[in-house]
């Protein structure tokens, strides 16, 4: 699997006595866009979380563009990285998660200048254009100077999503950036989304309990349970024929719930 | 009785060290407390150490022993202090020592999805500790470093140990050379109440001017 932009090898992780991933084996091509779907605690989050490097792993190779994420080669063997090495393997990956995390303290276009001048160098006056084109792109141009929590969540994850985007990743995670919101302000949040994953050539993955939207946005999904990839699949085959009862149980659930799929 | 003008002159005079000292004081505990606070959570084993050894030190005993060291002991190591140089040394370490446990309990009280945000922007611990963390954990600390600065005004009655003529000195003075108890010793009250009052007016403003924003209420 040399041409895929994100290679997970027997990925073991614990807490404690829990583990909450088992052996996870799955591989990215680039540009695809991944649909995460699972019942709370099956590991997909953790999956994002530890590509983001947020968590580390106990066992198992992860490889992001061939290059190892949580190792290093010195002296033609592997040794754990350090902080250098992480630093340069996250310019590649951006994160949105779940309760926005934008910076209070900072309005709107600070969040999304900040990490750009402080990490790249790029000029004030640049970042700040750079910033206002991707809060056009988001709708949110006229909140620039707005703080935020002046905004609604669907505005703050849009923020957030701008901001992440300013970094120009390769890879975005999305953590259930839709689940703390207000059901009328999900949509919002969903038409970005939708309008990156049809305008960028990003790798894009995406953890959801929104099924409709996967349904429509990912080229694959993966079924998640108890830290194990049940089943995968394009989700027309994942949806409408799901194979394995585990899948067929969790998404009877969901349109029990009143969900579309 | 013609020399009340005089006395009260005298007073002014030990308002005005009082000042100095808790300025001074206060210049000095700041950045100590910042160094302190931010070391013990400092990923060095060593700085660690060295930040828990000073404020368990200072916390741990006097201010009268420690400005006893200061202006008495050091120069027997070869380093001799002004009585207002030993004050303010005693004092901004001693406060410093409470406020670096301010500064270091504020900056965990930040949310770790905070932390989080700046490992996705890849920001380097210095970049959010700097521009992310202690923002935000400074509007916390503002209220005890308050309660920190009244104590420290407090604290400075004790340089008269070490003859520097502050204001209780100042009024022991005029105690004895008036006979009058009431007197001087109301003045003081006054003159420490209103000191009091004053650092509190000026935390309260700046709190108020650090919080603008954070609220939304800012349009």
């Amino acid at each position: 699997m040399t041409d895929a932009i994100i290679d997970i090898d027997r990925v073991t992780k614990r807490y404690g006595s829990h583990t909450v991933l088992q052996d996870l084996c799955f591989s990215v091509r680039p540009g695809e866009k991944l649909a995460l779907i699972g019942p709370s605690g099956s590991g997909k989050t953790t999956i994002l979380r530890t590509l983001m490097t947020l968590e580390t792993i106990e066992s198992g190779t992860i490889r992001i563009d061939g290059e190892h994420l949580f190792q290093m080669e010195r002296n033609g063997s592997l040794v754990p990285a350090d902080e250098a090495h992480l630093h340069r393997m996250r310019t590649r990956i951006g994160m949105v998660f779940q309760l926005f995390n934008l910076f209070p303290h900072k309005c709107v276009l600070d969040n999304v200048t900040l990490a750009p001048m402080l990490t790249k160098g790029v000029r004030k006056a640049d970042a700040e254009r750079r910033a206002m084109e991707l809060l056009d792109l988001v709708g949110l141009a006229d909140k620039a100077r707005a703080m935020p929590a002046q905004l609604s969540g669907g505005q703050k994850q849009r923020v957030a999503i701008a901001r992440a985007l300013a970094l120009q990743p390769r890879i975005m995670l999305f953590d259930e950036v839709t689940s703390a919101l207000d059901p009328e302000l999900v949509e919002e949040v969903l038409n970005v989304m939708r309008m990156l994953g049809s305008t960028t050539d990003m790798t894009m993955l995406l953890v959801t309990h929104e099924m409709s939207f996967a349904h429509d946005f990912a080229d694959r999904v993966l079924f998640f349970d108890r830290g194990r990839i049940v089943e995968e699949g394009p989700p027309d085959v994942l949806f409408t024929n799901p194979t394995h009862e585990r899948t067929q149980a969790f998404l009877k659930k969901i349109i029990a719930a009143g969900q579309r799929i | 009785m013609a020399d009340w003008a005089g006395y009260l002159g005298l007073m002014l005079d030990g308002a005005l060290v009082t000042a100095k000292l808790t300025v001074l004081g206060c210049a000095l505990a700041l950045p100590a407390a910042f160094l302190a606070g931010l070391g013990r959570l400092s990923r060095h084993a060593t700085v660690r150490a060295v930040s828990v050894a000073y404020i368990e030190f200072f916390r741990g005993t006097s201010i009268f022993v420690q400005l006893f060291w200061a202006y008495f002991v050091l120069p027997l190591m070869g380093v001799t202090l002004t009585p207002l140089q030993a004050g303010v040394l005693a004092l901004g370490l001693n406060v410093g020592a409470y406020g670096a446990e301010v500064v270091r309990s504020a900056v965990q009280s930040i949310g770790r999805e905070q932390h989080e945000a700046c490992v996705a922007l890849n920001l380097t611990r210095w970049q959010s500790l700097r521009h992310v963390l202690l923002p935000q954990a400074a509007v916390v600390m503002v209220p005890t470093f308050c309660n920190n600065a009244i104590e420290l005004l407090k604290a400075t009655s004790v340089v008269s140990l070490i003859s520097l003529s502050d204001l209780t000195f100042q009024a022991q003075v005029v105690r004895s050379q008036t006979g009058s108890t009431a007197l001087p010793f109301l003045t003081v009250l006054v003159i420490y109440f209103a000191y009091a009052s004053l650092i509190s007016a000026g935390m309260k403003a700046l709190e108020r001017r650090m919080t603008r924003g954070l609220d939304g209420l800012r349009t």
